[in-house]
């Protein structure tokens, strides 16, 4: 066991894939010399050299584009986008070719190709620098989303996403990069590690089902503290994948609660949550006690520092919809 | 006492070069003391410092009416000051409070004031590009004289929408002006990791417009390059590329370790190439200007400073309520 930042979690991660696979490459902008703007990849130049982790032109369509052709070529590409909002650049090459490939070629081409990008908010940035784009991605049939959470979680999750022959979006919480936790480096932990398509029981409870993802899993988690002080026994889920998703898992859980609150960043509107609380209300019908209710960011722009705490959900939010849970 | 200096046999008027005097003096003065204000930690976000390239923007905008418009960067506030921007307002955005110029609801990265010409900073590299061909076909479709130009910076000369920008703008032959600031850096990469060719001016040839490089650290090269650009444009001659050489004096952003950086690179610069120095040297030896008169200018230029940063501890923040107002028009 060492004790890691997330952020370095994902770099030690990426430091055992590349030893592990001669064919994994890392590329982006800043991400050599300098080791990325929030050092994920640092010191992997140094030791790796420049041919495999490779500094790239201010240009993410291209970056992304060409990591797709290196995986067509046999390589396993790691594109790493530096802030959440400009991976829209790049959202031509990732919609309109890496996502549709494998079906164009009858599932002769795989596209290894994983994109690492941070996301949310939470550290004072502005819009284009703390946004949570999931939801464009999920919608995007061909492409593999998930979120990691935690430092141990995301030391594997990035491993099993490289091995992945599907390209996989990889959500990084930026807030939560220096935020320390035990990690097993072991080859065995690693090995017998869920599946990167799984969701977790991170809380167990009885009364109301929490599902989050990312940044809001640590927010739900200390919601779920507070609110077993009034009586109420909290189940938080970490859904780590948001496509596919575990929806056994979920299900499961929130016929046992009958009910059941969606926590993220990204505004309700049209956000992952809408997903989830339509496969659920499909799926739970008759066991659910009240509707499933969202909680997330507005329909805004992210605004600014000052704004941020507002907008961002919080314990409170959080508890206040658990609360409206049991109104029914 | 000269009364002028001549640019290229033109007579910049005394009055003119102390202006353009006080509106570089003032982008240095700004951001010498946010750079100051920020190791505070008083300022929330990033910022993304300007000084060491002034002459860029002052020389720019020094030939632009109060109608043309700019389209600016991350590292946008030398742009806004030149092209008029209200300077105290500036300075409540970038603390983030109500008074700013965008509300509180811009930042350092996001300021713009439509009513002088400010397209805006951008969050986004390579944002600004396309839309001065928009600003610029307008003026060409309706015949007024307007001209647009937006500035880049080496690394976003390398994303696709600077050069299907040039691209555009050439076959439309649209009244812009596109400034490439090569800094030396991309964030922490310098050109020779992403530039292809020594000279991004040089791209401009492949689009068939004019591409000229410049010293970006002497206003006078700025400013005779950015007249001629921009009276072609005005009368109709279509775009240019013009690519000013120049290096920033601060970190990327502020909190940069700037570890890519040659020693001494900045020292250097500073005490041979200083844009100010430059332009003292060459007005105060023509015997155009006083030294007592710039001196004069430092002084007020320092008190608006003192009194921008002062005003914009004390404003309000935004109130929660503003975060849902402004995103639709109404209607
Ligand atoms: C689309 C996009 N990609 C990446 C970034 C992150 N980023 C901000 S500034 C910058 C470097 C820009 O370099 P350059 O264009 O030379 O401008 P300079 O900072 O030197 O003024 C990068 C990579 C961004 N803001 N937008
Ligand atoms: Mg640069």
């Amino acid at each position: 066991m060492t004790t890691l930042t997330l952020a370095k979690a994902i770099n030690e991660g990426l430091r055992r894939a590349m030893e592990d696979d001669p064919k994994v490459l890392i590329m982006g902008e800043d991400v050599g010399k300098l080791g990325g703007v929030f050092r994920v990849t640092d010191g992997l130049q140094k030791d790796f050299g420049e041919l495999r982790v490779i500094d790239t032109p201010l240009a993410e369509s291209g970056i992304v584009g060409t990591a797709i052709g290196l995986a067509l070529r046999g390589y396993r590409p790691v594109c790493e986008i530096q802030f959440d909002g400009f991976v829209f650049p790049a959202a031509d090459q990732i919609i309109t070719q890496l996502a549709k490939m494998p079906l164009r070629s009858l599932g002769a081409l795989k596209l290894p190709v994983v994109v690492r990008i941070p996301c949310g908010g939470g550290i004072g940035a502005v819009e284009h620098h703390s946004e949570s784009p999931e939801a464009y991605f999920t919608h995007t049939a061909g492409l593999r989303v998930v979120a990691c959470s935690n430092p141990a979680d995301a030391y594997v999750m990035i491993q099993q996403a490289i091995r992945c022959d599907d390209p996989v979006i990889f959500f990084e919480p930026k807030r939560r990069y220096w935020e320390k936790a035990e990690v097993d480096t072991s080859p065995e932990a690693a090995a017998g590690w869920p599946d990167l398509h799984t969701a977790r029981v991170v809380r167990p409870g009885g009364d109301v089902t929490v599902l989050a993802y990312g940044p809001m899993v640590r927010t739900c988690l200390e919601a779920a503290t507070a609110a077993e002080e009034d009586g109420r026994s909290v189940e938080v889920i970490d859904l780590r994948s948001l496509n596919p998703l575990d929806t056994a898992l979920v299900t499961d859980s929130v016929r046992r609660t009958g009910r059941c609150v969606i926590v993220h960043e990204a505004p309700v509107y049209s956000g992952f949550g809408a997903e989830l609380a339509a496969r659920i209300t499909e799926s739970c019908f008759y066991h659910l006690e009240a509707p499933v209710l969202r909680v997330g960011g507005f329909s805004t722009p992210y605004p600014p520092s000052k704004l941020e705490e507002h907008y961002l959900p919080d314990l409170d939010r959080v508890l206040d919809a658990v609360d409206r849970c049991f109104a029914y | 006492m000269r009364t002028d200096l001549h640019v290229s046999g033109r007579a910049l008027a005394k009055e003119d070069l102390l202006r353009h005097y006080r509106v570089m003096r003032t982008i240095r003065e700004f951001e010498e003391r946010l750079h100051l204000e920020f190791a505070t930690g008083e300022i929330p976000g990033f910022v993304h410092l300007y000084a060491g390239e002034e002459a860029i923007a002052a020389g720019f905008c020094a030939n632009l009416r109060d109608d043309d418009y700019i389209a600016s960067t991350h590292r946008g506030h030398g742009h806004a000051i030149a092209k008029g921007c209200d300077v105290k307002g500036m300075m409540a955005e970038i603390y983030g409070k109500a008074t700013g110029i965008c509300h509180g609801k811009g930042g350092s990265m996001h300021i713009a004031d439509l009513a002088v010409g400010m397209l805006g900073a951008n969050g986004i590299v390579g944002g600004g590009p396309p839309l001065v061909c928009g600003v610029g076909l307008k003026a060409r479709v309706t015949g007024t004289d307007q001209v647009a130009v937006s500035f880049t910076g080496d690394g976003g000369s390398n994303q696709g929408t600077f050069l299907e920008s040039l691209n555009l703008a050439a076959v439309w032959r649209l009244p812009v002006v596109f400034v490439v600031e090569n800094n030396g850096y991309a964030e922490s990469t310098a050109p020779r990791f992403h530039q292809s060719g020594i000279d991004v001016a040089k791209r401009a040839d492949g689009f068939g417009l004019p591409g000229v490089v410049v010293d970006g650290h002497d206003f006078f090269a700025v400013y005779e390059a950015a007249r001629e650009a921009i009276e072609r444009a005005r009368a109709g001659g279509g775009p240019s590329l013009i690519e000013c050489k120049v290096l920033r004096y601060y970190g990327h952003f502020e909190g940069d370790q700037q570890s890519y950086r040659e020693p001494g690179e900045v020292e250097n610069a500073r005490a041979t190439k200083d844009c100010l120095l430059l332009f003292e040297r060459s007005t105060v030896n023509a015997g155009i200007v006083g030294e007592d008169e710039l001196r004069a200018i430092d002084k007020q230029v320092l008190a608006l400073i003192d009194e921008a940063v002062a005003e914009a501890k004390q404003a309000p923040d935004p109130v929660p309520a503003d975060l849902l107002t402004d995103v639709y028009v109404s209607y």
